[in-house]
């Protein structure tokens, strides 16, 4: 009941959120010269004038910004998200052509990242200030440095065309297949590199803290086996922190989706992102932005309805 | 043979300001079921010692020596799985605070009964009756629908309930209780301690205390170990620790428990503070702050001896760390025991004992930093009424 009401509240607040990033979104894309019948000119050079002011008119491209805002938005409110002119296709089917690869991807590459972070930053925190942890540091530090794009390229290059254990293009698969998601193992590692080594130093240090505290002393006092004390015990405390982080994290999963799309020629929403900025396909940008905001909103929703979970002091009633 | 015998444990802190010897040579022995306090400020080493008693001690302290026989097997010598099977089920601990000491993202019932299954090897469903049967029995009401409750929905008092009840969750035989109640207040504090009282009866428990309070350790202890600056200064039963003190450690302690009816504007205390135990003081460590002290107690570092005959005494318990008992020293000690209450007040059952001292300067030493509210004796003793007498100007 409480919870339920919590949740409500949280996502009738996304509405002004949502409506914020429009407004930013919207103006700088209209900041940037040109729109995509500027390249469709471009490219008939013998389309009159006459005709170009036509075609703007149909896509609603006349007119000064706030009138198309106002338009757009109008458009939006009855469903209806817009048109990839380049296409002429319109924005939603264009989008859910592509999602479920960009949340297989996203997800892949965090479970990733989870699946590095927990583990080594458990790790570095029992063998605080040993060789391990040190090793661990130097991980989380290369992780953090290494550019997504450049990651990518060099695991193409080594697993891919010298290990030969990849194939270098995605294969022609459904993707729920072995295949597929054997595939995705670079892709997902690239993604999930970084974050990870943020997890885990988030990890770490929270494990660290929470090892001092007097609730470890007394549950070794019981005799529990230290294997016991860490992962029960201190474990689900530090995960609190964890959760922050990871809900974070998911706006930088999906900026590096729109690097590792490109990289790995990944027909997702982070190179159709990429192909609507460079289109100036304004419908499109704003769709996938405003998809983007509502993801990292409920991520963070998520985030808070597991803080509820892990720790019963916290409570949204 | 003992329930608990420690001899010469020593344990080191290897801290960045340097080496701090938190126990120093400390043996002491503890009979089954007995109950048996240990004494003294903060930094004394009580909880390091109880610590170090079930090997719990972390970096970067080490026990560095020693020997801890608990019904005669070393647990210095035992292999770490050994150690567990004894901690929380032999020898348990009370932490001083519950708040702390309790997980707080399970629930009270599941900690308690954690061990019960670890341990005793009990089903589910059977360690969550026991556990429930110890939360009844340590007085909490509604056990049953209080099992599934977490820490933050109980108050202080409970808590530590809670935190007892874990502690007896495997019918132990040494129960460490590392200041128990000093979390609490004054009126939880006696209810808790009178139910730790009656547990330790019922389960036939022997207990360790340690606290700060020598009225704590009056109302329940058998025998006393007078901690200071990692060493045991002086053992004794309660009794002769209260009507007889023998060190000027342990006389400076009880004088300097405030008494109802007392007129006196200011508390008496124990001139200083703990030394710093990386820099502990030459000779016996309590010299800057004792007003007996003469040069040789810079010097020399008093064993522990029986205070009538001054021969060394191991883990005999009676004994006292001073010079003025091997003959190394000039004067006598001098202060006396006044007990009170009896001859004003002979029904009160209460024996009242003070400790008065001279009111003299300690000796001073280059590393005495300290040493300058030496008020220990000024109070008016002449049993005027004058209605509280906070002042008299």
């Amino acid at each position: 009941m409480s919870l339920r009401r919590f949740i409500a509240v949280r996502v009738a607040a996304t509405v002004p959120i949502l409506f914020g990033v429009s407004v930013l979104t919207f103006a700088l894309v209209h900041l940037t010269p040109g729109d995509p019948i500027d390249q469709m000119v471009a490219l008939n050079p013998q389309i009159s004038a006459a005709e170009e002011a036509a075609i703007r008119a149909r896509y609603g491209l006349d007119g000064p910004v706030w009138q198309q805002y106002l338009t757009w938005m109008g458009n939006v409110l009855q469903g209806d998200l817009g048109t990839v002119i380049i296409v002429d296709q319109p924005v939603l089917p264009y989008i859910m052509a592509r999602l479920p690869e960009t949340i297989a991807l996203g997800l892949f590459g965090w479970a990733i990242a989870l699946l590095i972070a927990i583990p080594t930053g458990i790790y570095a925190a029992v063998n605080k200030d040993t060789l391990g942890d040190d090793l661990s540091r130097v991980f989380a530090l290369s992780g953090i440095s290494l550019p997504n794009f450049w990651l990518g390229l060099m695991l193409i290059l080594v697993f891919a065309l010298w290990l030969d254990l990849w194939p270098v293009l995605a294969p022609d698969k459904p993707l729920l297949s072995t295949e597929m998601l054997w595939y995705l193992v670079l892709p997902g590692v690239t993604i999930g590199t970084a974050s990870s080594a943020t997890l885990m130093r988030v990890m770490r240090s929270s494990m660290a803290e929470e090892m001092n505290k007097e609730y470890v002393t007394a549950a070794r006092a019981k005799g529990l086996p230290e294997r016991t004390v860490v992962l029960k015990h201190v474990l689900r405390n530090s995960l609190i922190s964890v959760t922050t982080i990871a809900a974070f994290l998911t706006a930088s999963i999906f900026a590096g989706a729109v690097v590792v799309e490109q990289v790995f020629a990944w027909p997702g929403l982070g190179r159709a992102f990429v192909g609507a900025i460079i289109g100036r396909e304004v419908d499109l940008i704003m769709a996938i932005t405003l998809f983007t905001g509502v993801t990292i909103i409920l991520a963070n929703l998520l985030a808070d309805i597991m803080y509820a979970v892990l720790d019963p002091r916290i409570r949204y009633d | 043979m003992a329930l608990l015998e420690v001899e010469d444990l020593t344990v080191k802190f290897y801290t960045e300001e340097g080496v701090v010897t938190a126990v120093d040579d400390l043996s002491f022995r503890i009979k089954r079921g007995e109950k048996f306090g240990v004494v003294g400020e903060s930094g004394a080493g009580k909880s390091v010692t109880a610590l170090s008693v079930m090997r719990l001690i972390e970096e970067p302290g080490r026990i560095e020596s020693g020997t801890v026989r608990f019904d005669g097997e070393d647990l210095m010598e035992m292999s770490e799985s050994e150690v567990r099977d004894v901690r929380g089920n032999d020898i348990a601990m009370i932490f001083q605070d519950a708040q702390t000491a309790l997980n707080p993202v399970y629930t009270v019932g599941e900690q308690i009964a954690e061990a019960i299954r670890h341990h005793l090897d009990y089903g589910d469903a059977a360690a969550r009756d026991r556990a429930i049967r110890l939360l009844d029995d340590v007085g909490i009401p509604e056990p049953e629908a209080r099992y599934d409750d977490y820490p933050h929905e109980f108050s202080g008092g409970m808590q530590q309930r809670v935190v007892i009840a874990m502690a007896l969750s495997c019918d132990p035989d040494l129960l460490i209780a590392d200041e128990p109640t000093t979390a609490l207040d004054v009126t939880i504090e006696a209810k808790i301690l009178d139910r730790l009282e009656r547990l330790a009866e019922e389960y036939d428990t022997a207990i360790q205390l340690i606290t700060h309070d020598l009225g704590v350790i009056a109302e329940m202890c058998d025998r006393v170990m007078v901690m200071y600056a990692g060493r045991a200064v002086e053992k004794a039963t309660v009794e002769e620790m209260y009507y007889d003190p023998k060190h000027p450690y342990t006389v400076g302690l009880m004088s300097a428990i405030p008494r109802i009816g007392d007129r006196q504007d200011r508390l008496q205390t124990i001139p200083g503070t703990m030394p710093d135990l990386v820099e502990v003081p030459s000779g016996c460590s309590f010299h800057p702050r004792c007003p007996f002290a003469e040069e040789e107690c810079t010097r020399k570092q008093p064993p522990l001896v029986d205070p009538e005959t001054g021969e060394g005494v191991g883990l005999s318990d009676r004994a006292a760390a001073c010079l003025a008992y091997t003959g190394d020293l000039d004067n006598e000690l001098d202060y006396e025991v006044e007990v009170r209450g009896r001859a004003e007040q002979p029904d009160d059952g209460q024996p009242d004992p003070r400790v008065r001292r001279p009111d003299s300067e300690p000796v001073r030493t280059d590393s005495d930093p300290v040493g300058l509210d030496t008020d220990l004796l000024d109070q008016n003793d002449d049993g005027e009424d004058d209605a509280g007498g906070l002042s008299d100007g």
